[in-house]
């Protein structure tokens, strides 16, 4: 058997899962508020998701299903080596389809399938504080945060429109979360931003290095800042997955050669696969299938 | 004028250890009327603005503000939001540094509508409507509203901050030393672009300076400091014209005639 | 009208000099005198003889050290040598009008502006203020390509002319005059002569120092002999 696992369940010391615990409830309470929590050493980078392991190694339990994504995908390297952690530290079961998985740690996307009640989604986090870039004293952003002075969160729309003509953020879309906190939904597209909003599932943002966790818990409401005459809009692609054919799903740019071809494919490739298990095809299908 | 004060600064004393910053300043001010603290450096007039204008804990006494709603509060009996509110609706503050005042690394547009989206608007075109008219109030041509204040003069900078301040239509407006460090002509521009908001707005101002040109041409009223104490207060002109006090008499005296 | 506009009761100035080892200069002592609506007084005597500073107390601009300086504002009656500097401001603005020897130049600011800015401060509109500000350096004889630019590049006589349309601008009941017409030329003295008689018959109570004998002789309904008020030396 393995000796990882029979050291402690899930990696973590009991002691330090209880304090996560406790910030992860107290998160919960005080849905889009960071709770400062003492961030552990793990076995891996900062930026590569310590803190999301954290939060998964607390609420995981044996009868736990795991699927973890980097990107959308589960064979990039990030979710392919926390799954592998898992699977060793708490010897739970693990798969790639979203509609299996009672916990999913995720980097950067939120699965295309609707989440449903029971569901965990946790996000890696490397900034949590969404007003950080236009102001850097964490003494004046906590004061913000608890004034409700959100005044700053627009200014960067407004530069954003300034500059662009249209609100050129297409990740980290700030949100306000139960008309309260204003929350930084991590690096995800803003594509995903909707989904956030009355979610089955419950949500878990954790930030290693920067030592934060928050939550939305499930059923809340998640509205993405905007002003009323630059109404917030989610990502449109012209053209569907080249794969599976997929429309209204968030798609990735993929260079197929040096002389600039190139094709879009679902990030999600867990939603991919499953629609062409179902006989869907896209543009490109066959020469994939050719390769 | 109205009946009603606007400021009353109460025996306020402000010490640092044992040392005084400031010690029993007392005095009212009304609406519309333009106050200038003079003295030299260290003689406790920028401490003095800064208990009054909440940036700083007075060690003693009370500063009461007549709100908009008539209702007179006690600034430090107030919660820090409601004091954070009043600061960047009711109040300005003009730094002698603009990018003390300033996010210099946001447009001009941006910086001037900051605190109308901090009051909850919500129409990016009216903010930049809004934006570009004051701009054109400080004499910012319209065509600089996406630079940023990085990109501009000293004078220029100053006057984006006043535009920045004046935005919400305030009733009370701080100023510390506000023609510091600007060239001659550019002062002169300047005073002369406050001195007409302040009379067209009906704005009160707390001008803190030590250039008593600046006091004589700005203000009503003025009040002398050294040492922490007010030494001489009273009319402008008269302060100026006929001084009491040894020390209002060396600064009077020392003033370079041109 | 018989009542008096301005009454200067008992009223004494000394400078102290803290400079100069705080030695004490007399200034005038024992100031009475009472000037009816209507009236021109003129303040006469030598040079240093006191005349500008009492005219700078009772414009609030010099602090009395004894006495009462009276005068009715706004229908109430006011002891200007006490008043705070809110009700001094107030008085200057409703009550009392001055023209001083020199013009103070604001930059930027045009003659118009500058000589409209009393009546605009009481609440005029600022197209009819500038009318009128234009209309008096028309009797001025202020060559009209200077209305728009601003008088500090001007000369003395213009400068004065700015200065004199300033203050004549308002009906203030009460005008003080400090040489108005010391650097103008014969044809502008007179125009200074009407608009003193004019003010004199609107039931202004005016008073003045005026070197230029010609003037004083015109405009003086009585002369204040100042050397009267000579201070005490240092009792």
């Amino acid at each position: 058997m393995n000796i990882q696992a029979d050291y402690n369940f899930a990696y973590l010391d009991e002691q330090t899962k209880r304090m996560i615990r406790r910030a992860i409830l107290k998160a919960i309470a005080i849905p889009g508020y960071q709770v400062p929590f003492s961030s552990r050493e793990m076995p891996m980078p900062y930026g590569w998701g310590t803190g999301g392991v954290q939060v998964t190694a607390s609420i995981i339990g044996p009868d736990d299903v795991l699927k973890v994504i980097d990107q959308g995908a589960d064979d990039t390297t990030n979710a392919v080596s926390i799954r592998a952690f898992f699977a060793k530290v708490a010897r739970v079961q693990t798969t790639t389809h979203t509609g299996e998985a009672t916990i999913i740690q995720t980097r950067h996307r939120i699965p295309e399938e609707q989440l449903r009640e029971g569901q965990t989604l946790v996000y890696q986090v490397p900034i949590p504080e969404p007003l950080r870039f236009l102001e850097p004293r964490e003494t004046e952003t906590r004061k913000m945060h608890a004034l409700e002075e959100y005044g700053l969160m627009h200014v960067k729309l407004y530069e954003d429109i300034a500059t662009h003509g249209h609100i050129a953020t297409t990740y980290a879309y700030p949100v306000k979360v139960e008309g309260r906190y204003v929350m930084d939904p991590s690096p995800t597209p803003k594509f995903d931003n909707p989904k956030m909003h009355m979610s089955e599932a419950l949500q878990l943002f954790g930030a290693g290095r920067e030592k934060r966790i928050y939550a939305i818990p499930p059923f809340t409401d998640v509205v993405s800042l905007d002003f009323d005459d630059h109404p917030f809009e989610v990502q449109k692609f012209d053209k569907p997955c080249a794969i599976c054919g997929a429309e209204a799903v968030y798609l990735d740019e993929v260079i197929l050669d040096d002389r600039g071809k190139r094709m879009f494919v679902c990030s999600d490739t867990d939603n991919c696969e499953s629609r062409q298990a179902a006989g869907h095809r896209g543009e490109l299908s066959g020469m994939e299938a050719a390769q | 004028m109205s009946d009603q004060p606007l400021l009353s600064v109460n025996d306020v004393s402000k010490f640092y250890g044992s040392r005084v910053g400031c010690r029993d300043v007392s005095f009212d001010l009304y609406p519309g009327e333009v106050l200038a603290v003079v003295g030299e450096s260290g003689s406790g007039k920028t401490t003095l603005l800064n208990c009054i204008s909440t940036r700083l804990e007075p060690t003693n006494g009370s500063v009461t503000y007549r709100m908009r709603d008539e209702t007179t509060r006690d600034l430090y009996q107030m919660s820090e939001a409601e004091r954070r509110f009043l600061m960047r609706t009711d109040w300005g503050f003009v730094h002698q540094n603009p990018a003390d005042g300033l996010r210099m690394a946001v447009s001009a547009g941006a910086n001037v509508g900051e605190r109308l989206m901090a009051v909850g608007d919500r129409h990016y075109g009216n903010i930049r409507e809004t934006a570009i008219d004051w701009l054109g109030r400080v004499e910012i041509n319209e065509d600089r509203v996406d630079d940023q204040p990085r990109a501009f003069s000293g004078g220029m900078r100053q006057r984006l901050q006043i535009a920045r301040n004046l935005v919400t239509g305030p009733r009370l407006i701080f100023m510390d030393e506000p023609t510091g460090g600007l060239d001659v002509s550019v002062q002169a521009r300047l005073l002369d672009l406050i001195r007409g908001l302040v009379s067209d707005l009906g704005l009160a101002a707390i001008v803190v300076t030590h250039d008593l040109a600046v006091a004589r041409l700005l203000s009503h009223r003025m009040i002398v400091m050294k040492d922490g104490h007010v030494i001489e207060s009273g009319l402008t002109d008269r302060v100026l014209d006929d001084p009491h006090q040894p020390y209002t008499q060396l600064l009077v005296s020392s003033i370079l005639q041109v | 009208m018989m009542t008096a506009a301005i009454t200067v009761c008992d009223v004494s100035k000394t400078f102290t000099m803290h400079l100069r080892d705080g030695i004490k200069i007399p200034v005038v002592s024992g100031v009475n005198f009472a000037i009816k609506a209507g009236e021109c007084a003129v303040l006469g005597g030598p040079s240093g003889a006191g005349k500008s500073s009492i005219l700078k107390m009772l414009y609030g601009n010099y602090s009395t050290d004894f006495g009462a300086i009276l005068l009715s504002h706004n229908g109430e009656e006011v002891d200007l040598s006490k008043a705070e500097p809110r009700k001094i401001i107030e008085l200057r603005r409703d009550t009392i009008g001055y023209v001083s020897q020199f013009l103070r130049t604001v930059p930027r600011v045009s003659a118009l502006d500058v000589a409209a800015e009393p009546l605009t401060q009481r609440g005029e509109d600022y197209e009819v203020a500038r009318k009128k500000a234009a209309d008096l350096f028309a009797q001025l004889n202020l060559p009209e390509r200077l209305w728009n630019l601003p008088p500090a590049t001007f000369s003395g006589g213009e400068q004065q002319r700015v200065n004199i349309a300033r203050g004549f601008i308002t009906d203030h009941p009460i005008l003080l005059l400090d040489e108005p017409t010391a650097s103008l030329d014969a044809k502008n003295r007179a125009v200074v002569v009407d608009l003193i008689t004019q003010k004199k018959a609107a039931g202004v109570a005016l008073l003045g120092i005026f070197h230029d004998e010609d003037v004083r002789t015109k405009v003086a309904d009585r002369i204040i002999d100042v050397t009267t008020f000579a201070g005490s030396k240092a009792a």
